[in-house]
């Protein structure tokens, strides 16, 4: 058998073990001391990039926060039918009542009514005011509950409230993806949100399209930069380079103060118009505060990011082509257009990638000079993060914007190809 | 000789952590009102005790970041300062450790309890309130034209007043003073604020001056705008107006009418090891005391919380003023206030912020 | 100018001097004339200004004084696509963004021409360098050589009448470039093109070329045929730069009978061709002598030819030829080549013998 095998079977070293296996072994220490070099990115990695949005993407469906406070009432609730109209029965306020004093004791209520609150208004006071009152009640002695909870507080006899705490008492749910989209989680299914609530789509579809504008306007200024730095002798591009990175080496938050400054009705630019006459006084142009702002001040802030790959791009492209080109008869548009330009696509891929996806998660420069119509998505998800504590639902928006920019991403690599991005 | 050397080690050893434990982290807001702080309490309390006082100026991101320090399991702050309502969310997350006011709090010179000191102002278990700020209206005295303006109605009033003025970028405050301002009373406001209704009409009423509204959402942005002319006027907090006023000398005055009191204060945030906790309650104790606090209006103008601390507000450190009339609480500022309804806000805050958010963008 | 010159000067440079900085002229003093189909090769030192005529001509550099004039017609300040001059680059400069036959069709398209023709062309030029296969590759999927002939048929395709060439072959190895120079001269030939070709390899420039010049210092040092070129250098630069060379320096002591009389350095008296100008009695020479005209064979060294006594320093076994290195009058680095022949002696280092070569290939040339 072992001699067919060695016939038939795979090339054996001179020791008789597979080739491959021992190929394999002789290649462990090496792969081992590769690893051993990388692990230290390996492990930033994971910890500041793959950890944290794997935590996000958990959060936007986690909803642990009701069936771990109230366990005996989301099960008694499976009995309930929410769309019956009809109240819940006395079993069901004996395992609330049961469940809310082992929650008040553990100071869990009104962390529970914070998390219902963004469901339901009112749910926040309901939990803290009646904490105090059931706290009293003794779940073993006090039996009948009904009636005394809700005189505890009249909205414990809402079909609503239940309705709600029943909608929202999954361990994980769908609830935040549908807020993120204007929609909200019922007993009847997902609805779409009363209109005047509706405000996160055309954040989204906003971003997307001033994040598109701000790519364009660093396209349309890099471009010539880029070229006159690749093109330059090296002594006159090195200090071009430095005027490029100078707002690098600035603050965000001066930058985007100093443009309030210039663009402002009072401001510095308003006030030459007006000098020179160009402008009436009491007709001032409104440059910020609005989505010109916006657009002004984060091209000049993401600039660079497209000057740079650009930059190094259009410095492998050797001036043969061109000459090559106009040897053949080309113009010098012609020349530009049909051969330098598709050379230098690579960097402005890699540029409108990187300003794109950059701006789309832009924050501070559209809360300071965005005004009303020139906010961002990421304004709701940092008011998520730190004012409301909605958590969930800006893991939910987060997780969204990724997913785009995956989408776009993957787009453009079907349509240019992503070997065509090109840093240098 | 070997012995009492490692006997000597392990005493330093000992006694070298517990040194640099006598230090604790206060977070509060920066800038003037910080400095109030280091003047009023850190500094007396460092020097009365030999504890060392880190300052953190973290209070605007102070809720998030004590709910995510909670589930990393490490808080590093033992004294936090927050605003009232940002205190009953802390209570309500179980991020902030409840206070007894009685026995925790020290009493006023003539024996009152503190409970009964503050009052009405201890709106939640887990928050002693330090000052009473209030969100108001300045006015540019120049930009006004002929009579300046005397009532909150008035920002209202494009007609009278053209021009731009600043609001922040949040319903509160900016729906009641639209209520208040559409022939709403007064008690009625939040009645009507708590119907889709009541919410439309506020909304209707900011809709008449949209577009002459510039959205601030820093506390400083309002001042700054005045100065610049850039806004005739704007809301924000008292203690920012008066040094606008003040100290900058700019052309600018203040509008009292229908300012929105507010509190400011300390939590310590729940979970602190004892020694710790022990440490942040002393020092609460002795900073909230009814000299300290009245020692705090000499440096902004602020009004102290207690009641037994207002008759010894006196001047202003630098200025030599006398501050009292600067305080949002004094009778003369105090004709028309309105009470900020934390109980309200905290059930309603989501819902009106979407809406408010959906009509900004429109 | 001269109207009858002009007929059959169909390139010609006229007095053309090039400054970059206004301070150093690359290009000193330039007069060239090249008759319709001459394959003509500019040779010369690196930073010699050769590369600079071509790019002169081409009009990718202007002339700083004098004029460029193409079938009589001054050509200054025609931009470069009006020249209508096909050109081959040194690195072929072939679009990497397009296939080989978009490459071919580029010049045929600025020019407007039918898909149809377009494609006749194309497909006539490719197969010219046989690389009719290859029309819906891109660059990168070519090697060196191929890439070579692309970059070639490129510069045909809109059949100029007048061909660059900037150091085409540098990049190939050595059997390659034999073939291509080959091909090259072929092409060029049956086609019956003027060129214009640019090179630092000498054996390149006289391989192919009707005609060689060669630059140095921003000058033509010698405008000839090949064989004219290598056998009659008419200054040291030339004869040094020109295939292999001896040198012995010396005085001139005096001219008789179209020979010159040149006492070499350690005494030696010798007679040579002056060549130079300068090879005037009393004035110091150089005297060149190519290796292979050097004998040292008694029986072969020809009646009426100079003979000096030599050390052998190094003898070199090449398989067809012999390459020995001697010491002769003080020079320690004169080379001799001899054709391995069955009565060739073979030296050993050491060995004193007597070479000697005929006065007429001996030619005294600039010091």
């Amino acid at each position: 058998m072992t001699d067919t095998s060695t016939q038939s079977g795979p090339m054996l070293a001179a020791d008789g073990t597979p080739l491959k296996k021992s190929l394999a072994r002789a290649l462990r220490l090496q792969k081992m001391r590769a690893l051993a070099l990388i692990a230290p990115l390996l492990i930033f990695v994971l910890v500041s990039f793959v950890i944290p949005i794997g935590s996000m993407l958990f959060r936007s469906v986690e909803n642990g926060s009701v069936a771990e406070t109230l366990p005996l009432t989301v099960a008694e609730l499976q009995n309930w039918d929410a769309t019956s109209g009809e109240l819940p029965d006395e079993a069901l306020y004996a395992a609330f009542t049961t469940d809310m004093v082992a929650a008040i004791e553990a100071k869990k209520h009104t962390r529970l009514g914070s998390r219902l609150n963004y469901e339901h208004t009112g749910m926040s006071s309901l939990f803290r005011k009646s904490g105090r009152q059931i706290k009293k009640l003794d779940p073993a002695a006090d039996a009948p509950f009904k009636d005394k909870i809700i005189d505890i507080d009249k909205k414990w006899g809402d079909v609503e409230t239940w309705q709600v705490i029943k909608t929202h008492s999954v361990k994980y749910t769908n609830g935040y993806f549908l807020n993120a989209i204007d929609m909200q989680r019922t007993v009847e299914g997902a609805k779409a949100q009363p209109e005047d609530k509706q405000i996160l789509i055309k954040l989204f579809q906003r971003t997307l399209f001033m994040s598109m504008v701000i790519t364009v306007s660093c396209i349309l200024l890099g471009y010539p930069v880029a070229w006159l730095l690749a093109n330059l002798p090296a002594r006159t591009a090195n200090v071009l380079m430095i005027l490029v990175l100078l707002p690098f080496w600035t603050s965000l938050l001066v930058r985007t103060s100093a443009w309030k400054v210039m663009l402002q009705q009072q401001g510095v630019i308003n006030e030459v118009l007006v000098w020179l006459g160009i402008v009436a006084d009491d007709a001032r142009l409104v440059m910020i505060n609005n989505q010109l702002g916006t657009i002004i001040a984060m091209t000049h802030i993401l600039l660079p990011f497209m000057i740079l790959p650009m930059y190094s791009v259009m410095q492998t492209i050797k001036p043969t082509y061109l000459r090559a080109a106009k040897s053949m008869g080309a113009t010098n548009w012609t020349a530009f257009w049909r051969v330098y330009f598709p050379l230098s696509v690579p960097g402005i891929g890699a540029g409108s990638i990187l300003v794109f996806i950059l701006s789309i998660g832009y924050y501070i420069t559209p809360e300071i000079v965005g005004g009303t119509k020139g906010v961002f998505i990421s304004n709701r998800i940092a008011y998520h993060i730190s004012s409301s504590l909605n958590w969930g639902l800006a893991a939910a928006l987060g997780t969204i914007l990724l997913a785009v920019v995956l989408v776009l991403y993957w787009a453009y690599d079907k349509i240019v190809g992503i070997d065509n991005v090109k840093l240098g | 000789m070997k012995t009492k050397l490692t006997a000597l080690a392990v005493t330093t050893a000992l006694v070298a952590p517990a040194a640099i434990a006598e230090e604790m982290t206060i977070v509060s807001w920066g800038g003037a009102y910080s400095k109030s702080q280091l003047k009023a309490y850190h500094e007396p309390y460092s020097e009365k005790t030999g504890v060392t006082i880190l300052n953190d100026d973290s209070s605007a991101e102070a809720v998030a970041k004590l709910r995510a320090m909670d589930e990393a399991g490490n808080v590093t702050w033992d004294v936090v300062d927050v605003v009232a309502a940002d205190a009953m969310r802390l209570c309500d997350e179980g991020l902030a450790m409840e206070i007894d006011a009685d026995t925790q709090l020290a009493a006023a010179p003539d024996g009152t309890s503190a409970s009964e000191d503050f009052g009405d102002l201890l709106v939640s278990e887990c928050f002693i309130p330090q000052i009473v700020y209030s969100t108001t209206f300045g006015y540019r005295t120049d930009l006004v034209g002929d009579t300046a303006p005397t009532e909150i109605c008035s920002v209202f009033d494009l007609d009278a007043y053209p021009g731009k003025r600043s609001l922040e970028k949040r319903p509160i405050n900016n729906m009641e003073w639209a209520l208040l301002c559409d022939g709403v009373a007064k008690d009625d406001v939040y009645d009507v604020l708590a119907t889709p209704e009541g919410q439309d009409q506020a909304l209707a009423k900011l809709d008449t001056i949209k577009d002459s509204v510039i959205w601030w959402s820093a506390g400083a942005d309002t001042p700054q705008l005045l100065a610049d002319g850039e806004v005739i006027m704007g809301s924000t907090y008292n203690g920012r107006l008066f040094s606008v006023i003040e100290e900058q000398k700019q052309p600018v005055a203040m509008l009292w009418d229908a300012q929105v009191f507010d509190l400011d204060g300390w939590i310590i945030p729940a979970g602190l090891s004892d020694e710790r906790k022990a440490r942040a309650l002393d020092y609460i104790m002795f900073a909230t005391d009814t000299q300290r606090l009245a020692d705090q209006a000499k440096y902004i103008s602020y009004g102290p919380a207690r009641k037994s601390s207002a008759p010894l507000v006196g001047q202003h450190a630098e200025l030599g003023i006398d501050m009292a009339p600067h305080m949002p609480t004094d009778p003369e500022n105090a004709k028309n206030t309105f009470l900020y309804n934390y109980e309200f806000w905290a059930d309603y805050r989501d819902d009106i912020d979407a809406k408010f958010q959906a009509w900004l963008a429109k | 100018m001269a109207d009858t010159e002009s007929n059959d000067a169909f390139v010609e440079f006229d007095r053309v001097q090039k400054s970059y900085d206004g301070e150093i002229l690359v290009v000193k003093d330039l007069n060239l004339t090249m008759p319709r189909g001459e394959f003509l090769t500019m040779l010369g030192p690196s930073g010699s200004g050769k590369t600079t005529c071509l790019m002169m001509l081409a009009g990718f550099e202007t002339a700083t004084h004098g004029d460029i004039r193409l079938g009589g017609t001054s050509i200054n300040n025609i931009p470069p696509h009006k020249r209508g001059i096909g050109m081959v680059f040194q690195n072929y400069a072939l679009f990497p963004h397009m296939t080989i036959a978009e490459n071919l069709s580029f010049p045929l398209e600025v020019r407007k021409m039918g898909k149809s023709d377009r494609e006749a062309k194309i497909k006539r030029a490719l197969d010219m360098v046989e690389m009719g296969a290859f029309g819906g590759r891109r660059p990168a999927q070519l090697s060196g050589g191929q890439q070579q002939r692309i970059a070639l048929a490129r510069a045909l395709v809109f059949e100029p009448e007048l061909v660059l060439m900037d150091e085409p072959l540098g990049a190939l190895d050595k059997q390659l470039r034999e073939k291509m120079q080959f091909e090259i001269t072929n092409l060029a030939h049956n086609l019956g093109i003027t060129t214009v070709y640019v090179t630092h390899d000498q054996t390149e420039a006289l391989t192919m070329s009707d005609r060689v010049a060669v630059f140095d210092d921003g000058r033509i040092q010698q405008l000839d045929p090949p064989d004219t070129l290598y056998e009659e250098p008419q200054n040291s630069f030339v004869a040094q730069f020109i295939g292999e060379n001896n040198t012995l320096e010396g005085v001139v002591k005096e001219i008789n009978n179209g020979l010159a009389l040149v006492e070499l350095d350690d005494g030696e008296l010798i007679d040579c061709k002056p060549v130079h100008e300068s090879v005037k009695p009393g004035a110091r020479t150089r005297v060149s002598i190519r290796p292979e005209r050097v004998e040292y064979n008694k029986d072969r060294i020809q009646e009426g030819a100079h003979t000096l006594k030599a050390v052998v320093k190094e003898f070199i076994y090449m398989g067809d030829i012999f390459r020995t290195r001697l010491s002769v009058a003080g020079n320690d680095e004169f080379i001799i080549k001899t054709r391995n022949a069955p009565d060739v002696e073979r030296l050993t280092p050491g060995q004193q013998i007597e070479v000697g070569w005929l006065p007429e290939d001996c030619r005294a040339l600039d010091a």
